[in-house]
């Protein structure tokens, strides 16, 4: 039962990257690269329809956490405290950005909303990677001291957001060091990659052929930063590629991973507008699943070797819950797949006539 | 740790309050948007389609500051409260998981179909797509009062020895006694909210003499609509309610209505007064004798418990509070149905667009609703109190542990400016859209 949940709880979250992915991305070369009023225009509206649905995979995904795995929610939300308030905040004002922008017709209520919106996609994208890279290396569990005692529970743990060394190897982490910000960064560069792969699919704008030249250009610096993350893992996890080791059908994420990654390279070629987000998607899940089953079964390690780390099986909730579970669950997610099928059909195309922040 | 909980239950009572401001109005607006449309379908009258698109502009801005007020509700039972959750999250997990996945999906993807697909689906099935969205509405509170009702009156759960709640029972959860009287009851308040918004708009349209076609339209569904939710709100939905806390949280009721000591021979009921905790009993009241003991028991001589009865440690810790917003909601509720009445009774003589002094009245009536709905949520949730899970896990075991009160601190204060920004830019925004009114909407 734990393994079921664990499996869609993964896949739930990767399917809310992809999806907010392209959102978020769409912030980012709002922010950075469109001028015109009309590139501004192309950007959301091709987001426009689709980015409040998005976003409740993310809402789905807490209440999943929540049922299937209640002592991991408490600990890891209460743990991530400061950085979880700052996401909340920073979803507010993408989310009001983007509602507001078209309300009023002034110039400077207009620039105002445009950076809320890219800016907090931005710090978002950034803020998720540097999530990821706190699950992988683990925590202080317990928040055990330097004598080796646990001060409170063994599940429980508070980070602040940075030490003052900035080390992911410190007796005392904080949730931003040099790892955490790679993979912030990592994060940044791929969605921003995502984002317009998703642009160029959903629009004919005048950016689409600097938006190629962008996504070129950017793989290779995203090429750069995987070597580099792949060469200092070892750092944080003592033996990354146990899992992929002991069961080797696991290695069908890297290379997914690196497929996705190879097939951006070949953008400026693709005659379908919409191949490039399939392999950013690609890539995306890739990296995703790749990450998550490097430390499987853990979903938080722990870095001191006084209390265990949090697997699926110590923190999920009781089998007659998990099992009543799946009967609601596939009943919904049948649903939810209708629906987004739906909202896909009527909206297919090109959206560049569909004129969002007009309504 | 005294401090802490303190602000952790700041956080969540000032979060959920603002929060509870919009869906009130989404899920009563919501069915009145069907309305409109449904009348188009049938009427082919175009009026109908304008005032369904005018007020489906406002849910919209409505619905998005719903959604990211509600985000964060999720999120702070994790953060603030992660005892609580580590306990309970296999009971109250279930149907908050399944509001995310039945309701907000099928809110936010056919929100996007009803506001922007009118031209690619053709009247009819933009009919459809705004059902739906009522329909995702109304679940998404069904859901959440399930998981309230759960709270005041847990169901279908064991306990471990390490103190987790362990769901035996799924279909408990929904048989709850508690479930359906506070279902509708809130219901109908949300429906009272939407239909009093929508009829102040009507009447400022009307006084202020533009849009005054709208106007009447606005008015006379806003004020049928009033009649019969604030009807339904008191009687029978309110009165069961109540009649669960006589039975379930006999300690609460007490507090509610003031009841310091059982009285022999019938309790009275108290219009107006002032609860004095330290000489335990009311202060300036005015009350009608044993009208309570047969609103409560079909009994005029029927016995009350008074909180003497009780231990002292399960008061519920804000008895003022607690009595207050009972009280404003009960007063509230009944001008509403008195104002009612004598709209619709004005509507049936034709004579209500001329009645001026209604219209004032209201127009200025926007706030109230909101107020009755918020006091209303206070008395079900102050009258749980010092309990989570009544009777089950006291409040002060459910904080989170590691979170000092310095960062909840921080983030309450972060929330209030948050908020007050979305709330002028809310009020801000829809006031340009009322006075731009419903004909401008169509291009």
């Amino acid at each position: 039962m734990e393994l079921f949940w664990y499996m869609v709880l993964m896949t739930m979250l990767a399917i809310y990257i992809i999806l907010d992915g392209y959102d978020f991305g769409a912030g980012i070369i709002h922010l950075f690269f469109a001028k015109k009023e009309a590139d501004k225009k192309a950007i959301t509206n091709a987001i426009g329809p689709f980015w409040d649905a998005n976003e409740v995979w993310l809402i789905a995904v807490g209440g999943v956490l929540f049922f299937a795995f209640p002592t991991l929610y408490a600990s890891s939300f209460s743990g991530f405290y400061l950085p979880l308030m700052m996401i909340l905040w920073l979803l507010i004002f993408r989310a009001i950005g983007l509602e507001l922008r078209g309300q009023i017709h002034n110039r400077l209520w207009e620039k105002i909303w445009d950076k809320a919106f890219g800016v907090a996609s931005l710090l978002l994208a950034l803020f998720f990677g540097i999530a990821l890279g706190n699950v992988v290396r683990g925590v202080n569990l317990g928040m055990v001291n330097e004598t080796g005692v646990s001060t409170h529970e063994a599940h429980y743990f508070f980070l602040p957001l940075w030490n003052d060394s900035f080390s992911p190897e410190a007796n005392h982490l904080g949730i931003i060091d040099w790892f955490t910000i790679l993979l912030g960064i990592i994060a940044v560069i791929t969605l921003t990659i995502h984002g317009a792969n998703w642009i160029l699919y959903k629009t004919n704008s005048d950016l689409n052929p600097k938006l190629k030249q962008v996504v070129f250009k950017l793989n290779f610096v995203l090429l750069f930063f995987v070597i580099v993350s792949i060469s200092i893992w070892h750092l944080i996890e003592s033996n990354p590629f146990e899992n992929f080791i002991n069961y080797p059908w696991l290695a069908i994420f890297p290379i997914v991973t690196l497929v996705g990654l190879f097939g951006l390279f070949k953008v400026k070629s693709f005659k379908k507008d919409g191949t490039p987000f399939v392999f950013s998607s690609l890539f995306l899940a890739g990296g995703f699943f790749t990450t998550v089953s490097s430390i499987f079964p853990n979903l938080l390690p722990s870095t001191n070797g006084v209390n265990p780390s949090l697997t699926i099986y110590n923190v999920a909730a009781e089998d007659y819950g998990l099992t009543v579970g799946v009967y609601w669950f596939v009943i919904a997610i049948v649903l939810v797949a209708v629906y987004f099928t739906i909202q896909y059909k009527v909206f297919k195309g090109k959206m560049d006539n569909i004129g969002y922040g007009d309504h | 740790m005294e401090d802490m909980l303190f602000y952790d239950r700041m956080q969540f009572a000032f979060t959920i309050t603002f929060h509870y401001l919009f869906p009130q109005l989404t899920m009563g607006l919501s069915l009145m948007i069907v309305y409109f449309k449904w009348c188009f379908l049938k009427t082919d009258n175009l009026q109908y389609n304008d005032a369904a698109k005018f007020w489906m502009r406002i849910f919209a801005i409505n619905f998005a500051m719903g959604v990211v007020t509600g985000i964060p509700m999720e999120f702070q039972f994790g953060t603030n409260w992660a005892k609580f959750s580590e306990l309970t999250g296999g009971i109250i997990g279930q149907t908050l998981a399944m509001e995310g996945m039945f309701s907000f999906f099928l809110e936010s993807s056919f929100l996007g179909l009803f506001l922007f697909g009118e031209k690619l689906l053709g009247h009819k099935w933009h009919f459809v797509t705004g059902f739906l969205v009522f329909l995702g509405s109304w679940a998404s509170g069904f859901l959440i009062i399930a998981t309230h009702s759960w709270m005041q009156y847990p169901v279908g759960y064991e306990i471990l020895e390490n103190g987790k709640f362990v769901l035996n029972n799924f279909s408990a959860l929904f048989s709850n006694p508690w479930l359906l009287p506070s279902y509708f009851h809130n219901q109908a308040a949300s429906l009272i909210t939407a239909s009093f918004f929508v009829s102040a708009v009507g009447a400022f349209y009307i006084l202020n003499k533009k849009h005054v076609e709208f106007g009447k339209l606005f008015l006379k569904t806003g004020v049928i609509f009033g009649l019969f939710s604030s009807i339904i709100v008191a009687f029978p939905t309110g009165d069961l309610v109540a009649k669960n806390v006589v039975k379930h949280q006999p300690v609460t009721f007490a507090a509610m209505e003031g009841i310091f000591q059982t009285e022999e021979g019938g309790a009275e009921i108290v219009l107006i007064g002032q609860p004095n905790i330290l000489e335990k009993k009311l202060d300036n009241k005015i009350a009608v004798p044993n009208i309570l003991s047969f609103l409560t028991y079909q009994n005029w001589n029927a016995e009350i418990k008074g909180l003497n009865e009780f231990d002292s440690k399960d008061y519920p810790t804000n008895i003022p509070g607690l009595y207050y917003a009972y009280h404003i909601m009960v007063g509230l509720g009944t001008i509403f149905i008195g104002l009612m009445i004598i709209a619709t009774f004005q509507l049936y003589r034709k004579k209500l667009y001329e009645t001026h002094w209604i219209l004032w009245c209201l127009m200025f009536m926007i706030p109230f609703p909101y107020i009755a709905n918020t006091t209303g949520w206070y008395t079900a949730e102050l009258g749980r109190q010092p309990w989570l899970v009544y009777n089950l896990l006291r409040t002060s075991e459910g904080a989170s542990p590691t979170v000092s009160s310095g960062n909840t601190l921080f983030t309450l204060l972060g929330f209030v400016g948050l908020y007050l920004l979305l709330g002028i830019l809310f009020l801000m925004l829809v006031g340009k859209i009322v006075n731009k009114g419903p004909q401008l909407i169509k291009h």
